[in-house]
């Protein structure tokens, strides 16, 4: 076998041994389904008329047609603080400094956590996708825009998910990596995912009209929805690929220094 | 002359963190099929030598070849040579027993039928077979260094690292892990220990060096070790007041007991001085009841050559005293 395919079967042995994880210990998944469905719940049913008033007719009626892509990249931002949780445990325990003495690939331990996150993360974003079905979200979009929607969540996934193992990676205890990706997970509310930027006031206005999750939303808004997308998806996907790759150069620079 | 293969060689080893010296000058060199105890106190810089041998960490300077390839330039050749067991276990708590070890399996690309057979295998000889579906956290200590060192294991390493792998196990733990290491040298493998017990590095080492303050102040075998320091005696015990009497009276250059009639006669052991003593006793018809031989042990040794973490060196009597105490 070749350096590649070697680098290729440990990465997926690490992949195994992260979903392995996952499934015995969901105590770090759970809330990134949960977390979600409850503010979709709150959102909808609770603020959802007071807000879909303010919303106006771009939302089709029904707030929840607005809300819902807002709601959706939300379980994207909570996947993260499991991972980055879960990269932090694994390098504080005995086991990392046991694969780093072992002739196996040295980003096989980082691809096995990316590549788990990325697959738990994506199921969560398919069950919140669910829950807001129930609760009434009617997307109109073609098979190929629900193709598109699955392809932009998995950039968004990916490059939240090495910016989390990074942040994982440099944080000195489980508590600190818990808490690093907390800004992203406020990130939505500062864009346009539960009401226009346009109604906020003009500091937070211009922050949320440059910030990535804005394009993102928009994007993801005008796949499921048809409204206008512009140059928004271009400019999410320019983020989504500019943030894995400062994502990955620190978590592999991390990994490798320490 | 036969000329000796090493597995493992080091020369003026430094590392520092920051201004803090760690290992000063290092020079090593363990032969193929041996046991070699690194023997020192805590914070002498035993861990630190350890993780430079097997890849964990770059030495400032120094130079060093494991199985013949130098781990800095040339990690993965290194790596797929040695085992490392270190201090803290290195097991997976999210996986059973058996799941660490085909793990281990996995990695070193053995295949499903070979990974089988070796867990298998590996779990019998470790005496792991009936906790193979429990997780490490229901283990006992003893249980998971007997796995981490299965799992070490796995890939037939033909250097084997073990950084103090019986600190805070019982006894018996602790005999069973030795008996372990004997049986993987009677394989032939390479045993590079680091041990702050002087009786594992007595039991277990062909060679022992002693590491203080980031080198070494002494190196040989345990035999070796223990010639370098005085405390070798002959006590003599007697019942009868009279015979300690006489005895105290006719002997020179020995401290004695007057509540327990005992005297303590510096010896190096040999049969000729103890049957030059005997002898006397005879002539003299003095019976003593009981003669015990002491040689030095390694805890001599110890003492003698190692401070405190901020004291100044033991002389041999402040070494005797300490022992006292310790007792």
């Amino acid at each position: 076998m070749s350096t590649f395919s070697y680098a290729v079967a440990d990465s997926a042995t690490m992949l195994r041994r992260n979903l392995k994880h996952a499934v015995r210990y969901p105590s770090m998944t759970i809330p990134v389904v949960a977390i979600p469905v409850v503010m979709l719940l709150l959102f909808v049913y609770v603020f959802g008329n007071a807000l879909g008033a303010g919303v106006g007719p771009g939302a089709h009626g029904h707030y929840v047609d607005y809300v819902a892509p807002g709601i959706i990249l939300m379980a994207t931002t909570y996947g993260s603080i499991s991972v980055a949780v879960s990269v932090c445990a694994d390098m504080t325990e005995g086991i990392v400094n046991r694969f780093r003495t072992l002739s196996i690939s040295r980003a096989a331990v980082l691809n096995g956590h990316v590549l788990g996150g990325v697959i738990q993360t994506l199921l969560s974003v398919v069950l919140v996708v669910g829950a807001a079905l129930l609760t009434g979200f009617r997307p109109h979009a073609t098979a190929l825009d629900w193709l598109a929607t699955a392809g932009l969540l998995t950039l968004v996934v990916v490059a939240l998910t090495w910016l989390a193992a990074a942040m994982g990676l440099r944080a000195k205890t489980v508590e600190a990596a818990s808490n690093a990706p907390f800004p992203l997970t406020f990130l939505p509310f500062l864009g346009s995912a539960i009401v226009p930027t346009d109604s906020m006031p003009t500091a937070v206005r211009w922050f949320a009209e440059y910030q990535p999750f804005t394009p993102i939303t928009d994007t993801l808004r005008g796949l499921l929805m048809g409204t206008e997308i512009g140059n928004s998806g271009i400019i999410a996907v320019a983020w989504c690929l500019g943030l894995t790759v400062l994502g990955y150069f620190r978590a592999r620079s991390a990994y490798d220094k320490a | 002359m036969t000329t000796t293969r090493h597995a493992i060689t080091a020369s003026g080893l430094r590392k520092a963190y920051g201004a803090h010296v760690v290992l000063d000058g290092l020079d090593l060199a363990v032969a193929e099929g041996t046991v070699y105890a690194l023997l020192g106190p805590n914070g002498a810089g035993k861990t630190t030598t350890v993780q430079i041998l097997s890849t964990l960490s770059a030495a400032d300077t120094g130079d060093i070849r494991v199985g013949g390839h130098d781990p800095v330039r040339d990690p993965r050749a290194v790596r797929a040579q040695i085992g490392v067991t270190g201090q803290f276990a290195a097991v997976d708590g999210k996986l059973t027993g058996e799941e660490n070890l085909l793990l281990m399996a996995d990695l070193h690309h053995l295949g499903k039928r070979e990974g089988r057979r070796r867990t298998t295998e590996l779990l019998e000889r470790f005496g792991l077979t009936d906790a193979a579906s429990k997780l490490p956290s229901a283990y006992s200590g003893g249980m998971r260094r007997r796995l981490d060192l299965a799992m070490t294991l796995v890939g037939e390493p033909r250097i084997i690292f073990l950084d103090e792998p019986t600190t805070g196990l019982d006894p018996r733990s602790r005999h069973a892990m030795w008996q372990i290491v004997r049986e993987l040298v009677a394989d032939g493998v390479t045993v590079f220990l680091s041990t702050q017990y002087l009786e594992e590095a007595d039991q277990l080492a062909d060679r022992i060096g002693v590491l203080n303050e980031g080198r070494l102040v002494a190196e040989g075998t345990a035999d070796e070790l223990k010639r370098l320091v005085p405390g070798g005696h002959v006590r003599l015990r007697f019942e009868d007041p009279a015979a300690y009497e006489r005895a105290t009276r006719a002997l020179t250059g020995m401290t004695h007991d007057d509540e327990a009639l005992t005297l303590q006669i510096p010896s190096d052991g040999s049969t000729r001085e103890l049957k030059a003593l005997l002898d006397w006793l005879e002539v003299e018809s003095i019976e003593a009841e009981r003669l015990t031989v002491h040689t030095p042990d390694l805890d001599d040794v110890f003492f003698a050559l190692t401070t405190e973490p901020s004291g100044a060196p033991h002389s041999a009597e402040a070494s005797a005293a300490q022992k006292a105490t310790l007792r």
